[in-house]
């Protein structure tokens, strides 16, 4: 790649942070090169959000139809699965697919429900909040663009 | 306690390289990026259908996390003593004496807990690098070499970031250079690591890696529309740009750096012809961004699957036969240019 030929694309992904790339100079040696972005970067960065979001909104409808508990949203907020989680709570995996389910979540002791708002970084009584689907997830960078999700 | 040890802060493609060369100027060895990644034998391809990253395929494009730092430290004779904690509290403190003896320390850490991180870039991925070099008040300094400028970043949250959990835990894992060779051989290091990287690209056993591995990813993708149908196939191809062209690589998977390295091969051993396989290797980079390029458009469903996936796999195919030319041309130079002769001109 030629150093002119570093691509400069207006994308989401960078939001001023620059890259470095390595490219040939008019003289044929290598240099670093600042890159704004790249947009199949972009399209590859963007895919793998939306299935991220598509997995959450899905967590959401279960939620609310009852049949799973609001950790579920945190945990895949937080783009854990269940090893993970479990990892962090220091539970076995078995235990933290119970947690997962709404009727054995309501009855968590205090203990439990402050360790997991510890791993997210909330408050305990924050793991309640489920967000409406149309308000998007992430409020700072990443929002909904799966409209029809409602 | 406020310290803040003056730290050359240079901005890199790559965590781990980054913060090798970074640690290696500030004792006063100046290596840049690309001679580390190439003195560690950094340049790799695996493509590992059984490992599973967010369900999808491993492809890596460079040798496992730490690979590239210990064998330049070995190749250098740098001395890096490492250290690896089970309480989270206690590695914190041993950080902060290091910091107080004014020395810059190395951290792994997981990308998701650091704050600093563009929330876009903020996967569980547990084999990020970083140097801290100073502390204010609650704050560490930090020296993150993909990032412009140094940043700065909370106790609670680089503790976390250290004891992130998943897949290869950092546990705390720290490091520092205390000892560094006077006149550190980069001709003998530069030889080692070319040597290695021939060896696993080219003799590697297994279809998995090196070129036989590129080639085995072309015959396995021809096949994903049909079997995985064409939306699963479009997210494979999107993780596959991801480990090509996000995760810190300088363009092409590493092929960009390496034909820097090769560049910068040819003044330490005093050979033009490594010049030359820098040049085609950076034409070998240029043809692995094409590939990113069809696959995105791919993605985007601006080209066909029945014609796309087939181009793509052509595409492979040429990458796969030109990377085994540069490399077999590479293995020979090696031998027409062994380094013992090389040693007794010096001595």
């Amino acid at each position: 790649m030629r150093k002119n030929d570093v691509p400069q694309d207006e994308t989401k992904m960078n939001r001023g942070e620059k890259e470095i790339m390595y490219a040939v100079d008019e003289q044929g040696r290598y240099v670093q090169v600042q890159s704004r972005g790249w947009q199949p970067k972009d399209v590859a960065n963007d895919q793998a959000w939306q299935v991220i979001e598509e997995d959450i909104v899905s967590e959401i409808r279960m939620i609310r139809s009852g049949k799973r508990s609001p950790l579920a949203f945190h945990m895949k907020k937080n783009l854990m699965n269940e090893s993970l989680l479990a990892a962090y709570a220091d539970l076995p995996r078995w235990r933290v697919k119970r947690h997962l389910r709404a009727d054995i979540f309501r009855k968590l002791d205090a203990k439990l429900l402050d360790r997991y708002a510890d791993i997210f970084g909330i408050a305990a009584d924050e793991l309640q909040n489920i967000p409406d689907i149309s308000q998007g997830i992430y409020n700072d960078e990443i929002k909904f663009r799966n409209e029809s999700a409602k | 306690m406020n310290i803040r040890i003056p730290f050359v802060h240079q901005q890199s493609a790559h965590c781990e390289t980054g913060v090798m060369s970074n640690l290696l100027s500030h004792y006063g060895v100046p290596a840049s990026e690309s001679l580390v990644f190439g003195i560690g034998s950094g340049l790799f391809f695996g493509y590992f259908p059984f490992i599973r990253l967010n369900h999808l395929p491993l492809t890596a494009f460079r040798i496992s996390t730490g690979g590239i730092m210990s064998r330049t430290a070995k190749r250098l004779k740098i001395g890096i003593r490492g250290e690896k904690f089970r309480s989270p509290e206690k590695a914190m403190d041993a950080l902060d004496r290091k910091l107080e003896q004014q020395i810059p320390v190395g951290c792994r850490t997981g990308a998701y807990w650091l704050s600093y991180f563009p929330r876009r870039y903020r996967f569980h991925f547990n084999m990020h690098n970083l140097v801290v070099f100073g502390k204010e008040d609650d704050e560490y300094i930090i020296s993150d070499p993909v990032f412009e400028e140094p940043v700065r970043c909370s106790r609670a949250s680089l503790m976390k970031a250290r004891f992130a959990r998943g897949p290869l835990p950092p546990k705390g894992r720290m490091y520092y250079v205390h000892r560094v060779p006077e006149q550190p051989d980069f001709s003998g290091a530069v030889h080692k690591g070319m040597k290695e990287v021939c060896r696993t690209m080219l003799r590697a056993p297994g279809p998995f890696l090196g070129i036989k591995g590129i080639r085995y990813l072309a015959r396995k993708m021809e096949t994903w529309p049909e079997k995985l149908g064409e939306e699963k196939a479009a997210l494979y191809l999107g993780q596959l740009i991801r480990m090509q062209e996000e995760i810190g690589t300088g363009g092409a998977g590493f092929r960009f750096i390496y034909a820097a390295f090769l560049q910068e091969s040819a003044a330490i051993r005093e050979d033009g012809r490594l010049q030359d396989l820098s040049e085609t290797f950076t034409r070998v980079g240029d043809r692995w961004r094409e590939f990113a390029l069809l696959a995105s458009r791919i993605c985007k469903k601006r080209v066909p699957a029945a014609e796309g996936y087939p181009d793509m796999s052509a595409i492979l195919r040429i990458c796969a036969d030109e990377e085994e030319k540069v490399l077999r041309d590479l293995a020979e130079v090696l031998k027409s240019n062994p380094v013992n002769k090389k040693e007794l001109n010096v001595k």
